[in-house]
C-alpha cells in the first residue's frame, strides 16, 4: 500500500528578552546553577508574576512576520503539574486564548513552493532543569532556566515527508532569526522542535493516530527521527497492529524513537487563567508600531534576489538562509560588482571555508569590504577566477588585502598582448607537430595550447585574451 | 496606655512623653502576661522588635515622625517579613524564614512601625476560627471558650487583648471582618487591588485581601492610607492616586441611605445579633441617615461559588509547597512521588487538604465547564447584585456574622456548617468590594457583635467616615475584655 505520511510541528523559540518572562533574573546562557534563579523562579511563598513586555513585543513581531492575527485579549492560563524543576507546581502558559492565531510560512521543497499552515503561537515560561548526574543517586535541579520566555509555535499538520519538516523547521529558525526575536541556537536549547506524526493511506480523507516526538534539537535528528518514527507505524500497521497515539522520545545515539508516556498516562494539566495576571491587552497602536519596526523577511528578499540581482530562486534561497549571510552577500554585491559573480563566491568559497572551519558569517576571516575588493580584481582582469582562489586563500589566512597579495606573489594577470603574443609564437615555434595536427582539424589540441601557455605564464596569462591571441595565431 | 488610639500614641511618641522603645517593651510585656493563654502570637522576637523601636527613636528625634513611627504593629503570620519565621499558620512552613518582605511590611518599615510579632492565623487562611492552625486555637479574649473568628483571629484577639495596637489581617472570604466582629473590633477589607498581595501568602489570589485591623475606624483609617497603594510587583495592584482615609471622618452623615439586604436578615441570623444591629441602625437613623430596604437576591449562592473557586486557585497556589526547595520535607521516602506524598500529606492540615481536593477536583478534565467556568458566571451575577443595589443606596449594612463566636471545637465536624458561617462576608470578596467591621454590642452570652459595612469599590473613605460617626457616638469600641 501506498502511505501518506502526516506531521505537524511545535516549536519552542526561547525569546532574545535580557529578562526572564515573569521576573527580572538575567536569562544569559551558561551561568552557575541557579545563579539567575530570583525569588519568583523559585517561587517563594507570596511572590507574583510580571509580564515582560519585550517578550510580547516579540511575540507581536512574529505574528505580524507570518500574517498572523495578534490578538488585542489573550489569557495566560496555569497549566499544573508536579516536577521538582518546576517550582510553582504549575507553568503559565496560554491556553485557549493565545495570542497570535493563525499565519502562514512558504516553504521550498525540490524547486516547489509550499505553505504550511500555522494553528498558534502562544507565550510561556520554561521550566528549569533536572540533573541526575554527579548526586550520588540523588537529583540536582538548576532553575536558572525556569521562567525563559517562549513563543510556542504550532503548525497544522501540513507536511508530507520529513523533508518538507526540515524545510519548514529552517524556514522558522530563519525568520525567528530575522525577526530577532530568538537567537535560535538549537545546542543551546534557544530552537526546540516536537514533531507529531501519523501515516495514512493515500488518498485518505482521515488522520492515523499521531505520536508526539519530543525534544528534537537539531534539523538532522529531526528528519531521522521522522523517518524512524514513519517507517516505526507503517511496519506496525502493515503487520496488523495499531498506532497508540503517545509521546515518544527520539534516542539520538540509537537512532529510534522510543515511548515515554501514553495517551492514557498523560497527565490532566487542570489549566485555568492565572488570577495573578491580568488578560494581555495589546492595543492597535501597539501592533502598527511593531509592524512600522519589522525587518525585510526571507520571502521578500529571496524575490528581491531573484527580480533585482537576476539570480535563480535557488541562489537566492541560500543566500537569504540567514540575515547575517544575506547582509554579507548585499555588502559585497554593491560595491558595483556582477551579482551572479558575488552569489558565486559567497556561496561557493565562503560559505565552503565556513562550513570547513565550522564558523558563522560573522566570525568569517575575509570581510565583506575585502572580498569586494577581491572580486573587482576578477572583473576588472587584474586576475582570473583561478588565481583568485588562491588569493582568496591567502586572504583567508590573513596574508592581507587582495591588492597586495596579487602584488606580493606577482599574480597580476598578464593582460599585455605584446608579451602573450611573444609567448605564443615561441609555443608554436616549439610544438610543430601538434600545430601541424591541431591545422588539419584536431580542434581539441587547443586545450593543450592554452595548458602551455599558462604553465609559461604561470597562470597568470588573461584567459580571454590568450584564447584570442592562440586563435589568431593557430589559424594564421 | 495600652488601651491608647493611634493618634494618642502618635502624639505622645513625637511629644516624647514616651519613646517606642518603652511603648514596644509595654506590649511585649502584654504579649508576655497573656499570649500564654491566648496564643494569638506564633512568633515574638524581642530583640527584633527592640531594635525596630530604637531606629523609630531615632526616626522620631529626626523629626522624620510618620503617625505610625514606632508603633508596635503585629503583623499576620501571611505576610512574609525578612529574617522572621513566616509560617502561615502550618507546618509546611514551620521551618521558612523569609529572606524577604512582602510590600506591606516594606510599607511599615519604611515609617518605622515595629513588628512586634507574627500572629496565629487558620493554616493557610483556610478558616473561620483558627482551629486549622498547626500552632493551635486562639482563644477568644472574651471568652476562653470560644473561637476569635478566623482566619486573621490571632491579629484580632491580639488587638481585643491589647497586646498590640494595631495589628494587619487578609480576608479572601472574610477573614479579617468576622474575627473582628468575634473579637470586638474594627477591621476593614478594602477594595480588591488596593493593597498590594507582593509577600502576602496567596490562599486564592483573586480574592485575597491585606487590611488593617484596629479598635476604632479612626485608627484604621491611618493604617489604611500606609497600607495602599501601587505596587508593580502585583499585576493586580491598582495603579490609583494615594488617598488620605481620615479626610471625611468627621463628615455629618445627613442623608446617608443605607441599604438593608433583606437576604442578610433572614433564616439562620441569631436573634441577638439581629438585635444588636437594628439597634446600630437605629443610631444612624437617629444621625440622619434614612433606611432603604434592598436585594442581593443571589448571597446563597455566594458560599458554593466560593467554595468552587477559592479551592480551585488554592489547589494551584499551595502547588508550590512540595518539599524540594523550602519548607517542610518528609524524613523517609523511596522516590520522587513518595516524597511528594508524604511531604504533602504530613505538612497541611486537613482543612488544607480538603480545599485542595477540591480544587484539583473542580478544575479536572470533565468537571471544569460544570464548577469552575459555571461559578464564573455566578461570581458575575453577585457582583451585579451589589451593583444594582449601590444605585438606591450609599453603604450596605448588616450583620458581620450570622451569631457572636462559636465554642471551641463546636464546628469541627461539620465544614459546612463552618462555611455557613461566612455567608455575610464572602459576597464582598466574590465581588471585589470594600467591607468592614465594627463593634455593635454584645449577645446574649456578652460576646461581642459585628455591624458589617460595605461600600461601592474606592468608597473605603466614606466608609470609614460612616464608622466613625457611629463610634463617636457609642463606645462600643472602646469596651476591653476583662483580662
Amino acid at each position: 500500500m501506498q502511505w501518506e505520511v502526516v506531521i505537524g510541528l511545535e516549536v519552542h523559540a526561547q525569546l532574545s528578552t535580557e529578562s526572564k518572562i515573569f521576573s527580572g533574573a538575567s536569562t544569559a546562557f551558561g551561568a552557575a546553577p541557579n545563579a539567575q534563579a530570583c525569588a519568583v523562579d523559585i517561587a517563594l511563598p507570596g511572590v507574583l508574576p510580571v509580564l515582560n513586555r519585550g517578550a510580547v513585543e516579540r511575540a507581536i513581531r512574529f505574528g505580524l512576520a507570518v500574517g498572523a492575527e495578534v490578538r488585542h485579549r489573550s489569557v495566560f492560563s496555569r497549566k499544573n503539574y508536579f516536577y521538582p524543576d518546576l517550582p510553582k507546581g504549575y507553568q503559565i502558559s496560554q491556553f485557549d486564548l493565545p495570542v497570535v492565531l493563525g499565519g502562514e510560512i512558504a516553504i521550498l521543497v525540490d524547486g516547489a513552493e509550499k505553505t504550511v499552515k500555522l494553528t498558534r503561537a502562544h507565550l510561556e515560561e520554561d521550566a528549569g532543569k533536572s540533573l541526575h548526574e554527579d548526586f550520588h543517586g540523588m537529583t540536582g535541579i538548576d532553575l536558572n532556566r525556569a521562567g525563559t520566555p517562549l513563543l510556542e509555535i504550532v503548525s497544522e499538520p501540513d507536511m508530507r515527508s520529513s523533508k518538507e519538516a526540515v524545510a519548514y523547521a529552517k524556514e522558522l529558525h530563519s525568520l525567528v532569526r530575522y525577526l530577532d526575536i530568538c537567537d535560535g541556537n538549537m545546542q543551546e536549547g534557544s530552537f526546540r522542535c516536537d514533531a507529531n506524526v501519523s501515516v495514512r493511506p493515500m488518498g485518505s480523507e482521515k488522520y492515523g493516530t499521531r505520536c508526539e516526538i519530543k525534544n528534537l534539537n537539531s534539523f538532522r535528528f529531526l528528519e531521522r527521527a521522522i523517518e524512524y518514527e514513519v517507517s516505526r507505524q507503517i511496519d506496525i500497521i502493515e503487520s496488523g497492529g495499531v498506532i497508540h497515539q503517545e509521546t515518544r522520545l527520539y534516542d539520538s545515539v540509537k537512532d529510534e524513537t522510543r515511548s515515554m508516556r501514553s495517551k492514557e498516562e498523560a497527565h490532566d494539566y487542570r489549566y485555568f487563567p492565572d488570577p495573578d495576571l491580568l488578560p494581555l491587552e495589546i492595543a492597535q497602536e501597539w501592533i502598527e508600531k511593531v509592524r512600522g519596526s519589522l525587518p525585510e523577511l526571507p520571502a521578500a528578499k529571496r524575490s528581491r534576489y531573484v527580480s533585482d540581482f537576476g539570480l535563480s530562486q535557488y541562489d537566492a534561497g541560500v543566500l537569504t538562509s540567514s540575515k547575517e549571510l544575506a547582509a554579507y552577500f548585499e555588502d559585497v554585491a554593491k560595491a558595483g560588482l556582477d551579482p551572479k559573480l558575488c552569489a558565486n563566491w559567497v556561496m561557493g568559497e565562503i560559505n565552503g571555508w565556513l562550513n570547513k572551519e565550522a564558523l558563522e558569517i560573522g566570525q568569517c576571516p575575509i570581510s565583506s569590504r575585502s572580498l569586494a575588493g577581491l572580486l573587482n580584481r576578477i572583473q576588472d582582469g587584474t586576475i582570473s577566477g583561478k588565481i583568485a582562489k588562491e588569493v582568496f586563500e591567502a586572504m583567508w589566512k590573513g596574508e592581507g588585502e587582495a591588492d597586495s597579495i596579487i602584488e606580493a606573489k606577482g599574480l597580476k594577470q598578464i593582460s599585455d598582448s605584446g608579451a602573450l603574443e611573444k609567448i605564443v609564437d615561441e609555443i608554436i615555434a616549439n610544438n610543430p607537430s601538434q600545430v601541424a595536427d591541431y591545422r588539419a582539424g584536431r580542434d581539441k589540441l587547443f586545450a593543450f595550447f592554452v595548458g602551455q601557455a599558462m604553465k609559461a605564464t604561470k597562470g597568470q596569462a588573461n584567459p580571454a585574451q590568450l584564447s584570442e591571441i592562440l586563435k589568431k595565431k593557430l589559424s594564421a | 496606655m495600652f488601651n491608647a488610639s493611634l493618634k494618642d500614641l502618635s502624639a505622645m511618641l513625637s511629644g516624647g512623653k514616651i519613646s517606642s522603645v518603652e511603648l514596644t517593651r509595654e506590649f511585649l510585656g502584654r504579649i508576655d502576661a497573656l499570649n500564654p493563654e491566648i496564643n494569638a502570637f506564633i512568633t515574638v522576637d524581642i530583640d527584633k522588635s527592640l531594635m525596630q523601636a530604637k531606629l523609630a527613636d531615632a526616626m522620631i528625634a529626626s523629626g522624620r515622625a510618620h503617625p505610625l513611627t514606632g508603633i508596635p504593629v503585629a503583623q499576620k503570620d501571611i505576610f512574609c517579613a525578612k529574617d522572621w519565621l513566616t509560617t502561615c499558620g502550618s507546618k509546611m512552613l514551620s521551618n521558612f524564614v523569609s529572606p524577604y518582605d512582602a510590600h506591606v511590611i516594606e510599607r511599615f518599615n519604611s515609617v518605622g512601625a515595629v513588628n512586634i510579632g507574627k500572629t496565629n492565623m487558620d493554616e493557610f487562611a483556610m478558616g473561620s476560627s483558627n482551629e486549622t492552625s498547626h500552632y493551635g486555637s486562639v482563644k477568644n479574649p472574651w471568652d476562653r471558650q470560644a473561637v476569635p473568628g478566623g482566619s486573621s483571629g490571632g491579629s484580632a484577639a491580639a488587638v481585643a487583648a491589647r497586646m498590640a495596637p494595631v495589628a494587619t489581617g487578609t480576608d479572601t472570604g472574610g477573614s479579617i471582618r468576622q474575627p473582628a466582629a468575634l473579637c470586638g473590633i474594627s477591621g476593614i477589607k478594602p477594595t480588591y487591588g488596593l493593597v498590594s498581595r507582593y509577600g502576602m501568602i496567596a490562599f486564592a489570589s483573586s480574592l485575597d485581601q491585606g487590611g488593617p485591623m484596629a479598635k476604632s475606624a479612626e485608627d484604621l483609617a491611618l493604617m489604611l492610607g500606609l497600607m495602599t497603594g501601587f505596587d508593580s510587583r502585583d499585576s493586580t495592584s491598582l495603579d490609583r492616586p494615594v488617598e488620605d482615609y481620615s479626610r471625611d471622618l468627621d463628615k455629618p452623615l445627613d442623608g446617608l441611605r443605607i441599604g438593608l439586604p433583606r437576604e442578610y436578615f433572614a433564616e439562620g441570623l441569631s436573634a441577638d445579633v439581629e438585635e444588636a444591629v437594628r439597634a446600630a441602625i437605629s443610631e444612624y437613623e437617629k444621625m440622619g441617615a434614612t433606611i432603604v430596604d434592598v436585594s442581593l437576591p443571589n448571597t446563597k449562592l455566594s458560599i458554593p461559588v466560593y467554595y468552587v473557586l477559592a479551592p480551585a486557585e488554592a489547589s494551584s497556589n499551595l502547588s508550590r509547597y512540595d518539599g524540594v526547595r523550602y519548607g517542610y520535607r518528609a524524613k523517609d521516602y523511596k522516590d520522587l512521588t513518595e516524597m511528594y506524598e508524604k511531604s504533602r500529606s504530613e505538612g497541611f492540615g486537613a482543612e488544607v487538604k480538603r480545599r485542595i481536593m477540591v480544587g484539583t477536583y473542580v478544575l479536572s478534565h470533565g468537571y471544569y465547564d460544570a464548577y469552575y467556568m459555571q461559578a464564573q458566571k455566578l461570581r458575575r451575577l453577585i457582583a451585579k447584585d451589589f451593583s444594582e443595589a449601590f444605585k438606591q443606596c450609599d453603604v450596605i449594612m448588616g450583620p458581620t456574622s450570622p451569631s457572636t463566636a462559636f465554642n471551641l471545637g463546636e464546628k469541627g465536624d461539620d465544614p459546612v456548617q463552618m462555611y455557613l458561617s461566612d455567608i455575610y462576608t464572602i459576597a464582598v470578596n466574590l465581588a471585589g468590594l470594600p467591607g468592614m467591621s465594627i463593634p455593635a454590642g454584645f449577645g446574649k452570652n456578652g460576646r461581642p457583635v459585628g455591624l458589617q459595612i460595605v461600600g461601592n469599590y474606592f468608597s473605603e473613605a466614606k466608609m470609614l467616615n460612616v464608622a466613625h460617626q457611629y463610634q463617636k457616638l457609642t463606645d462600643w469600641h472602646l469596651k476591653m475584655p476583662a483580662i
